[in-house]
């Protein structure tokens, strides 16, 4: 069953060896070359397989991978349990919205003290089981690095994200994010991303963060 | 009062972002009565500011009047003057909105200036008759995927460094082509790419929705240099690799929005291969492919004309002492009132 139709891949619900399993298929495009298709949809299928275990390395919870198929790029991965953080997030009392974004916080620095960009930072990504785990999906658009850059433009997307989809307290949920972050990254580095943010909003692209800063 | 009627209230539009010097006139009806462009070229191909500019200047006069005799309208009938305020080269765009400023102040009508990724959008929707589409905008100086979202113009995805109509003209360089009046270097490597046959292996570089062309350029002059490969193949390569990036993001930005048309803008445009890679997409998301038709998708007066017009019926003038140029002016910056929801 389709469960979600994305431009590059589709999330396939299945019953795969007596699990509930997601299939995600990178679908061929007809647009462009089948020698380039192939090769940019084995590639994204490897480095997200990829990324999902080195995320698992560094203590973050994802999805189990069952099986890669590079022939067809698929990954059939384990069902998460539970609910989108996205769709809890308001319904809950002040103290458990904190403590859950402080936890996000925490997760994200894992992932980046060990050198992982997840490249999609939304609640929607963030998948809270029942047994108050949350567990980070949708790696396709990640990477590897170790660029202060992408560690800042990662957590501006997460900022973006709690002011596009949940406004009210999307402030108060930033700041449990960054004291989480530096739980884990320490004061030094998450001041360091801190002033990479800043930068980042400067710049042409975020015109309102721009003037804000400039006032 | 013959000037109530829109027919007969008319818009002249400057623009001077670039390497052109154009001036359009258009009826408030969208009509387009004279659409008069010169452009500057030189010997080595790209664009030093400072000539483009001076070129400009030269010929801004005689630009003017002939685009008057063109639309058949006296100067005084002229309602309003629009500009290519930015974003753009400084030195051009200055001498553009100086020509502006002296031609309103002259004939004692506002000024209105626009947006250059705006007008672009605009003259694209009038020509092609696209209602909401997501744009795809692709010259010598920008690459950007874009589409109408809360009153402004947003953008979806853009280059993170080159332009890609400026990737292919910096390769085209490289490997040693003259451009000439009519065949500008986008044309020589789309002829060139024809007869290639093998794909060589280039980098392809999608970030989430940017795209960034750099590497892939100083790869493909790398293999120029190496002398390994036929030019042919390179050019067949090149376009192959940078049009599948620039479709992608389209593609991704006409689900994310849940638009039904794709409008294709700006000088690689004219790109046949482009086209078709854009034309199967929009086929497989049951959507409509709109391509500008070249005087309208090249830089162009009347684009600025038309955006000039737009934004006038709007109350949107611009008072002199606030009509300085924007040389890095950001498309979301931009307040489109007269676009409907």
């Amino acid at each position: 069953m389709l469960i979600k139709k994305g431009a590059e891949a589709s999330l396939f619900l299945k019953d795969w060896q007596g699990r509930k399993v997601i299939m995600k298929r990178r679908l061929p495009k007809k647009y462009r070359l089948q020698e380039i298709d192939k090769k940019i949809r084995t590639y994204r299928t490897i480095h997200e397989s990829q990324l999902l275990h080195y995320a698992k390395e560094a203590g973050v919870p994802t999805p189990t991978i069952f099986m890669v198929d590079l022939a067809d790029s698929n990954i059939i991965m384990e069902f998460v349990e539970g609910k989108q953080v996205k769709q809890i997030l308001g319904g809950l009392s002040f103290e458990e919205r904190q403590s859950l974004s402080k936890h996000i916080g925490e997760l994200i620095g894992h992932l980046h003290f060990n050198e992982i960009i997840h490249g999609d930072l939304t609640t929607s990504n963030m998948i809270l089981t029942p047994s108050g785990k949350v567990v980070l999906v949708d790696f396709g658009l990640g990477e590897k690095a170790v660029e202060l850059e992408l560690r800042g433009v990662d957590l501006h997307l997460m900022k973006r994200a709690f002011q596009s989809t949940h406004f009210r307290y999307a402030k108060e949920c930033f700041k449990a994010v960054l004291e989480g972050y530096a739980c884990v990254v320490g004061e030094r580095g998450a001041k360091e991303v801190l002033g990479k943010i800043k930068e980042i909003e400067k710049r042409g692209r975020y015109i309102s963060e721009r003037r804000k800063a400039e006032e | 009062m013959q000037k109530h009627n829109s027919a007969q209230k008319f818009c002249l539009g400057i623009e001077a972002t670039a390497d052109d010097f154009s001036v359009g006139i258009l009826d408030f009806k969208g009509k387009v009565l004279a659409n008069v462009i010169d452009a500057f070229m030189s010997e080595t191909g790209g664009i030093h500011p400072r000539e483009a500019a001076r070129h400009h200047a030269k010929v801004a006069g005689e630009v003017i009047s002939k685009a008057f005799q063109k639309a058949d309208v006296r100067p005084k009938d002229v309602t309003a003057v629009a500009f290519s305020q930015g974003p753009g080269l400084g030195p051009c765009l200055r001498t553009g909105a100086t020509a502006a400023r002296a031609l309103a102040s002259y004939l004692n009508v506002p000024l209105v200036g626009v947006n250059h990724c705006v007008a672009h959008f605009e003259i694209g929707k009038l020509a092609t008759g696209a209602q909401d589409p997501v744009t795809l905008y692709v010259s010598g100086g920008n690459t950007i995927v874009s589409a109408f979202d809360v009153g402004r113009y947003r953008v979806f995805g853009e280059t993170l460094d080159v332009a890609v109509g400026n990737c292919l003209d910096v390769f085209a360089r490289e490997a040693g082509l003259r451009q000439s009046e009519g065949m500008p270097f986008g044309a020589m490597v789309e002829n060139l790419a024809k007869e290639g046959k093998e794909l060589v292996d280039l980098p392809y570089s999608v970030k989430g929705m940017d795209m960034s062309f750099s590497g892939l350029l100083t790869a493909a002059i790398r293999l120029i240099k190496r002398g390994k490969y036929r030019l042919e193949d390179l050019c067949y390569s090149l376009q192959e690799v940078a049009f599948s990036m620039l479709t992608e993001v389209t593609e991704r930005a006409l689900a994310h929005t849940e638009k039904h048309e794709i409008l294709l803008t700006g000088g690689v445009g004219a790109n046949k291969r482009l086209q078709t890679m854009l034309k199967t997409v929009a086929e497989e998301h049951k959507s409509r492919f709109c391509s500008v038709p070249k005087q309208y998708a090249l830089d162009n007066g009347a684009m600025i004309a038309w955006t000039g017009i737009l934004a006038y019926k709007q109350g949107m003038i611009t008072p002199v002492e606030k009509s300085f140029v924007r040389l890095k002016w950001r498309l979301e910056e931009v307040n489109a009132p007269w676009v409907e929801e």
